[in-house]
This record gives structure tokens, sequence and C-alpha cells, in this order.
């Protein structure tokens, strides 16, 4: 095990080359809503168990269906009336079981990269052999049924595993979601190619402040709109990036969509917003920043 | 060593669920629901009669909200008593002073232990739902068939015998099932359960007995949930309520008739500082034209008498 996972160097805040986005944006804004579909009796993964009670966990299971059959729709109808083209985080398998979902975003014009087969499939203890057919299959499967390549990437379950960020850019992805160091877009080291990090936030993340904070639906919203309100006015210096990941069976619930929708109003109402997908993001960057930052750095412990 | 190969091995990948339970189904894409008299929104409120034994043994799944300490954990054994001394009978006044007729999961034991609370509960006209024999006997994967079977029958049993009435509706405790749950409890007539929350109307489950429902019950939108699993204040709780309310009531103008459920527990909700957020967000909701307060039996009859 590796005591720093050696995949970028340092790059203080407050002495960066500058980002400029499209139309002289101050934030690219994204909205990442994960399509998921969990499994009633998966195999076991040797490390981490899917669901806390005995199969079928019907409490469980049946909460992230509603996103599937109900909450999807609540968050599209927002989302269509703020201007906003989702980035699907996709358990790509969903392209199988609900090809509907994926037809309803495809001709949105949103982006998918892949969030894994299941979330209930885990990378841990995965050799390199079944993380690349996983990555494969997602390319494959995104491809068939959204005539897409993907270019990003979300563990599944934000499982990883040392190897995962090398083999992404193998298969010629541009970006991860998986790391939560910084507000702005950052090169990752890579075994060969060129391989960035996209802001994605488990503080703005939906379930992450219904769930593990605990927080009420209009708390979210003063979340959302402080974020946004802090990370706008630091994009007057440099461009910074704002990502809202949902999830279908938390935002969609009647009780949160309407304090949600306030808040996506709110930030859409915004000049010098970019409304972004992630392959956007990770191209403009790519395109115009990422040498910079890349000389711009220091090794950890060097000068 | 790579994972078994199993781990990447996907026999259920297909179009739809992966289970036989129910059909892949989204809810705008079906006929819109019609609610008696023109109504947009069926008000289903749950409280729920529950008892947690002080000796809750060793079952494979525990309710959350059970004893906790070591052993005679007097505190939550009493907190949870307080529901059906006190808490319940604050919330039959705020039910009364609003018209509200309630639908009520009970645990067998609390009908056996205090039969003057189920008359109270009957004599108002409310339904009275199969809620197992207490929160500390479950149903859950692994638990043996004949064995649940028992648990059903006795629970059911009880409760039909001193209640008098039919209890066709069935919430498991903690809504915990096994894989055979909805086929005992649809061979011993119930006709909807309310443990399956992905979805906002009914919707047909397939079991060996034949078709039952399964009904909306409110899980994220409980006093337990908001209240004392994410320790929100009633007034954050009264705040969802009423957000919740004016989203469905705003839908059922063009897609159709609606079901705002309301799950309330008594040892939670009836306490003395919280019982005015609540019943002021329960009266924001009955006075608005158009809200049909409900049983689950008639919500389920209704439903089906368009299908």
């Amino acid at each position: 095990m590796r005591r720093d996972p050696g995949l970028y160097d340092y790059l203080p805040w407050n002495a960066r080359p500058r980002i400029t986005w499209p139309n002289g944006a101050r934030v690219a804004f994204w909205v990442a809503p994960n399509v998921e579909f969990y499994e009633l009796d998966p195999p076991a993964n040797p490390t981490r168990k899917a669901w806390a009670r005995p199969t079928p966990d019907v409490l469980a299971y049946s909460y992230r269906d509603y996103g599937n059959r109900v909450g999807f729709f609540r968050m599209l109808e927002v989302m269509d009336r703020c201007g906003v083209r989702g980035s699907v985080s996709l358990n790509v398998a969903v392209c199988e079981h609900h090809p509907e979902l994926i037809a309803v975003a495809r001709e949105r014009g949103w982006e998918f990269f892949s969030h894994g087969i299941y979330n209930t499939r885990y990378s841990y203890g995965m050799d390199e052999a079944q993380e690349r057919a996983i990555i494969q299959d997602s390319i494959a499967t995104v491809e068939k049924h959204a005539g897409q390549r993907i270019a990003g990437w979300l563990a599944p379950a934000l499982t990883q595993t040392e190897r995962t960020m090398d083999l992404l850019a193998e298969h010629g992805l541009l970006y991860t979601c998986d790391l939560f160091h910084d507000d702005q877009p950052q090169p990752v080291k890579v075994r060969q190619g060129r391989f960035v990090s996209i802001p994605y936030s488990l503080e703005m993340n939906d379930i992450i402040v219904y769930g593990v904070y605990g927080e009420s639906p209009r708390r979210y919203t003063e979340k959302l709109k402080a974020q946004f309100d802090q990370l706008y006015a630091e994009g007057a210096t440099s461009g910074t990036v704002m990502a809202i990941p949902l999830h279908p069976y938390a935002v969609g619930q009647p009780h949160r969509i309407g304090p949600f929708a306030e808040a996506l109003e709110y930030i859409t109402g915004h000049e010098g917003v970019w409304l972004a997908t992630g392959r956007e993001i990770a191209a403009h960057y790519l395109a115009h920043h990422y040498d910079a930052a890349v000389a711009a750095m220091t090794k950890i412990g060097g000068e | 060593m790579p994972l078994p190969p199993e781990h990447l091995s996907y026999p259920l990948r297909r179009y739809g669920m992966d289970h036989d339970r129910y059909d892949w189904s989204m809810l705008p894409r079906r006929a819109p629901v019609r609610w008696p008299n023109g109504a947009r929104v069926a008000l289903w409120v749950t409280p729920v009669l529950e008892f947690f034994p002080l000796d809750p043994g060793t079952e494979a799944v525990k309710a959350p909200g059970g004893m906790q300490t070591p052993y005679p954990d007097l505190r939550h054994f009493s907190l949870r008593d307080y529901g059906n001394r006190v808490g319940i009978y604050r919330l039959l006044e705020v039910f009364d002073r609003l018209g509200i007729r309630a639908s009520v999961p009970v645990n067998a034991a609390v009908a056996e232990r205090h039969p003057s609370l189920l008359r109270e509960i009957t004599r108002r006209g409310y339904e009275v739902i199969g809620h197992g024999i207490d929160m500390a006997t479950l149903h859950f994967g692994g638990l043996e068939e004949g064995e649940e079977r028992r648990r059903v029958q006795a629970a059911l049993g009880t409760l039909r015998r001193l209640s008098g009435q039919p209890v066709t509706g069935w919430l498991s405790p903690a809504k915990s099932e096994s894989a055979n749950t909805l086929d005992l409890v649809a061979a011993e007539g119930i006709s909807y359960v309310c443990d399956w929350i992905n979805d906002d109307l009914p919707y047909p489950l397939r079991t060996r007995s034949g078709t039952i429902h399964a009904l909306p019950h409110a899980t994220e939108l409980s006093d337990f949930a908001v209240i004392f699993q994410a320790h929100q204040s009633e007034a954050e709780f009264a705040a969802q309520v009423r957000d919740q309310f004016d989203m469905l009531y705003g839908e059922s103008e063009t897609k159709g008739g609606r079901i705002m459920a309301v799950t309330l527990h008594p040892w939670i909700s009836g306490q003395p500082h919280r019982i005015k957020a609540v019943a002021d967000a329960l009266g924001y909701v009955v006075r608005r034209a158009g809200v049909w307060s409900a049983t689950g039996a008639e919500i389920l009859a209704a439903f089906k008498a368009q299908a």
C-alpha cells in the first residue's frame, strides 16, 4: 500500500496559472445524475457487502428503484426548465434494464460516463484483466445503446484500485470524478497519456447532504447557493467548477424537488455560467490549461 | 488472485428488473389515476403502534429504534411505550380536529396489551394494518418458512380477532421481508403491503397466491427518518410535509391523482413540543380543496376500480 496515491502534485490555490472558460464564463457548472441499478442479490464481494440486511433487503433495494421509476422524471423536468444538460453517471447495465431512461437522456444531448456495470459490483479485489474488462464493457455498452464513447469514470460505488486511473487513460478516457482534492480540473499522473480530474463534489452530493449529514431539502438549497456564490466570486479571477451530483431516488422525492429547483434556477439565472458537461470541461482544460498546470506544479516535498 | 468469475458474470442483465416480483414501469408513462369525487390528492396518514420488547433477543435483523443499552434498557423501552400511553392520544385529538381518517399499523402485541387503545382506533372507523407481532419479531432472509408463516398467522389472527376488521394491509416491522413474506401474507388474505418504497402510486406484485399490491407508505417523509434518524427539527419536518404536498398537489393538476403518505410515530410526533408543528403541517394539507383523507384499503379499491 502507498502512503500517498501518487496521482497528483501540489498546486496551491493562490498561485496558479489562470483558467479561462468559453465566452468568459466564471464558473463551469455541471450536473451529474447518477442513474444506477442495484441488484437484489449480487455475488458477495469479499471486501464489501452490498446490503445491510440479509437478502432480500427490500427497503434498501426499493429505495434505489424509486429513482428509475419516479424520481428521474421529476429531476428531468427541473433540468429541462433550467436548460441544464446532464452528464449521466451511469451503471451501464441500465442500458439493458431500462433503455427508456437512456433514450430520454440521449434525445436531450446529455453525456454518459461510466459508473461501473452495477452499483452492487465493486472493483475491490479485481486483477488488471478484470478491471480492463469492466472498462471495455462500459465503453462498448454505452457505444451500442447511447451512441457515444464514454470520456469519464466514477468508480462503481466509489470502489477503486491503485491502477484504475492508468487503465482509464490507456483506454482513451479523459477524466475521473473520483478525486475530491480541488475546485478546478487537475492533471492526474498516469502511466501513459494525459488524464485529468474534474471536480465532482461529495459536499454538494444530494445523498451525502440528505443521508450522511442528515440535512433538510431547504438546507441543501442554502448550501448549493452558498457554494455557487463563492465559486462565482472567485471565478472572476480564475475559472472555477461547480458540480452537483444527484441521485434521482433522493432528489426526486416530492418533498425535496421543489427546494432543489429553486437552487438550480438561482444558479442558472446568473450571467457568466457555462452550462457544461463533464466531457466539455475536461476537453477544454486539456486543450488550454493542462500543460500550464503541469509546469506550475511542485512535487510533494519539493520547492 | 482475481475475484471469482461470477463477479464479472451478469445472468440477470436483461430488460426490466432482476427479479419477477413486479414489472419495470415508469410513473409518467402510466394512465393518470382518478380518485373518487374528483379528488386530487389522497391523504394517507399512518400513525404506527409499536411494541419494543425489553428483551429483544438476537435475531438477524434488528428494528431501528429498539433497545440499545445493556439489559434492562428502561430508557428506550419506556420512551417507546410513551407513544402508546400518551403520544397517540395527542395525535388522535389532531386527527379528530382536522377530520383525518388514519390507517394504523398495529403490532399484534399492542392490540393484546392495550385493548382499549385498539378500540380508540376502530371506533373512529380507522383501518387497522397488520404490522407483525412486535418490533423484535421480524421477517428477514434466512427465516425458516414455517416459522415465518406462524408469525404471519399469529399477527393477523390476533389483530383480526381483537379488531373485528378483515385486516387486508400489511407493513412488515422495520419494512424487513424475507423472500417468502409476500407469498405468506397473500396466502393469509392480505391485499396490499407497505414495505416497497419504489413508487408514488399502487402497483401489482406477484405472489404464489395471486396478485397483491404495493402501496407507497412513507419512509423518507416520516417523523422517524427526519426527526429521529436525521436529527432535524419538527419545523423542518413540517416544512417537508408542506413542500411534499405542494409538489403532489401541483402534479395532480395535469398528471392524475397522487397519494400523500405521512408516517407518524406517536413516541416522536406525540411529544408536547412537536405536536403543534405536526398538526399545523397536516392542517395545511387538509385545508385545500380536493384532498381526500382515505385509508389504505379505500385508496387501493379506488385504484383497482379503474385498472
